[in-house]
């Protein structure tokens, strides 16, 4: 009996060990592709759905003149994905994005550096850039249209005033939040003004900053958007003109196409912000599992 | 007002080779105004001679942290006079405070950085002190992939690289379990030899006091002031356990229940 146990035990370890014997890479190998899958069966499933009501809804004869199936919808645009008007489109269209961006990154975190740094700036601007955010971009197009005319000028300041003040409130939060004993810490090694700024303060504020980027992102392509469709350039094909051509063609294959093009294209950039934030709170340790 | 002097290393000629030195006159603190003024300390008067390795002890709310905070400039006192001569005062906190962003061996080469050190001295400099601190081999990790002790060693290491006379420890060791603060007992006394520092070193756990210091000095609660000190005359390797530390301790505790009794608990 005593024996049997033993034998039994001894199997049971040996078990043990073969699992832990597994390689590190194979394991990793494994964990990857299980959260790989982990993150995206929720979407094959959340597109299922929505196809499947797409289709019911299709098939229930509301509106069938007006309102495509999914199968005509998809097929065009595969069929739009083979000309170079929709690639030059997205083109156009990613170039403004990339600018007005960039544009609102640099001057958003000028002011919240300045803003957060100078005492007196911060009683006036703060409320004034925290009062901007709330303005609906798309009310300063009128504004935008009279002073710049219709052009990409127009497009790009929208863009900027619709984004520079998350950015700027982004890093004014990441300087208010600093920890005060790092602060402690940094003026006890000798840290002083600049070297504060550019050692301690900065990168403390480096989280706060980047849930900056991603809300005045989502402000910039809101704001996009909203002008593409009001600013129409002659012979600029972007994502608006194409969604303004179709509506003005009553083409609802076509639009439908197209605002599947600009989804996408959103939650990409949207899950790149996640993709940094991500990382941040892994190289810092902020995560429940490393 | 009266602030925090520093004197200059070359004004103040060399005491057997150790610089850093500390004196209180008559300081108190206050903070806040009128019927919510709250008196931390109450003219304290104390010195630490250079190389000497002072404790001090209280219960919670004796202002001992305050004290640290006036030593090191961070705060300025009320009325009274602080001073520090030497070079530099560095602070390790009851929390290792350290960068979550930088590596452990960057904890230690900012401070470097800092001080003005050059990119090839710091680099070997910063491996000699993670040496110091029995961490070569984990310069690589992130805080968060070390341990408590761990970390309180790199902090320890950045204190160190900061090249201070004087070191200001606010209950370094108090997070940490018995094994570990054992251990970090031992490292803690090696390099004070070694770099003849001058410490002034709070701590509530009185064992801990008679363990590491030359002097311990106990401070009364609300407000704060001077109320014993005990010098520690026992030699050196010391054990946390040994019978002559446990005897003293037994004494500065009886002090400390008195005051405390007296107090109202």
């Amino acid at each position: 009996m005593a024996v049997n146990n033993r034998a039994k035990y001894e199997e049971k370890l040996a078990w043990l060990e073969s699992l832990e014997a597994a390689s590190p890479d194979e394991q990793r190998g494994r964990r990857l592709a299980t959260r790989v899958w982990a993150g995206t069966w929720p979407v094959l499933l959340a597109i299922a759905i929505v196809l499947a009501i797409w289709q019911l809804i299709h098939l229930s004869g509301w509106k069938e003149n007006i309102f495509p199936g999914p199968g005509a919808t998809l097929s065009n645009l595969w069929g739009q994905l083979h000309t170079s008007l929709l690639w030059h489109a997205i083109g156009t269209t990613a170039e403004r994005a990339v600018i007005g961006f960039g544009l609102a990154v640099l001057i958003g975190g000028v002011i919240g550096a300045l803003v957060s740094r100078i005492r007196p700036l911060r009683a006036a601007v703060g409320s004034l850039i925290t009062g901007l955010q709330t303005m609906p971009s798309i009310a300063w197009f009128p504004f935008a249209i009279i002073l710049f005319g219709i052009n990409t000028t127009a497009i790009l300041f929208v863009i900027i005033l619709g984004a520079a003040p998350s950015i700027a409130n982004g890093l004014i939060a990441g300087v208010d939040y600093t920890p005060p004993l790092l602060l402690k810490a940094g003026t006890m090694m000798g840290l002083r003004r600049l070297s504060l700024w550019r050692y301690l303060i900065l990168p403390a504020s480096l989280p706060a900053f980047v849930a900056g980027l991603k809300q005045g992102w989502a402000f910039a392509w809101r704001s996009l958007m909203a002008g593409e469709l009001l600013v129409i350039i002659a012979n600029q094909p972007s994502l608006g003109v194409l969604l303004s051509t179709d509506q003005d063609q009553s083409d609802m294959e076509s639009a439908i196409a197209i605002i599947i093009v600009i989804l996408i294209l959103g939650i990409i950039v949207d899950q790149l912000f996640g993709l940094a934030d991500r990382g941040i709170r892994r190289r810092w340790g902020l995560t429940a599992s490393s | 007002m009266s602030r925090v002097t520093v004197t200059d290393r070359r004004t103040v000629p060399p005491v057997e080779g150790v610089d850093g030195s500390v004196r209180l006159t008559g300081v108190s603190k206050v903070f806040g105004r009128g019927s919510s003024a709250v008196r931390a300390l109450d003219k304290v008067s104390l010195e630490v001679a250079p190389g000497e390795f002072t404790c001090l002890i209280g219960a919670s709310g004796c202002g001992k942290s305050t004290l640290l905070s006036l030593v090191a400039g961070l705060e300025q006192p009320t009325s009274g006079e602080v001073s520090t001569s030497g070079e530099r005062v560095a602070f390790m906190f009851q929390e290792p405070a350290l960068f979550p962003w930088l590596t452990a061996a960057g904890n230690v080469e900012l401070a470097l950085r800092a001080r003005g050190v050059g990119k090839a001295e710091r680099r070997q400099r910063t491996g000699e002190l993670l040496e110091t601190v029995h961490l070569n081999g984990f310069g690589a990790k992130r805080p968060h992939e070390l341990s408590g002790g761990m970390r309180q060693r790199v902090a320890l290491a950045r204190a160190l690289a900061q090249d201070a006379d004087v070191l200001l420890m606010d209950e370094p060791f108090g997070a940490l379990d018995a094994m570990t603060r054992d251990v970090l007992h031992d490292e803690l006394d090696r390099i004070c030899a070694a770099r003849r520092l001058t410490v002034l070193f709070v701590t509530h756990n009185v064992r801990e006091a008679v363990r590491l210091g030359d002097r311990v000095v106990v401070l009364s609660s609300r407000p704060g002031r001077v109320i014993a000190e005990f010098d520690v005359p026992i030699a050196r390797p010391r054990r946390i356990d040994s019978a002559p530390v446990a005897e003293l301790a037994a004494r500065v505790t009886d002090r400390l229940r008195e005051e405390m009794s007296r107090d109202g608990g």
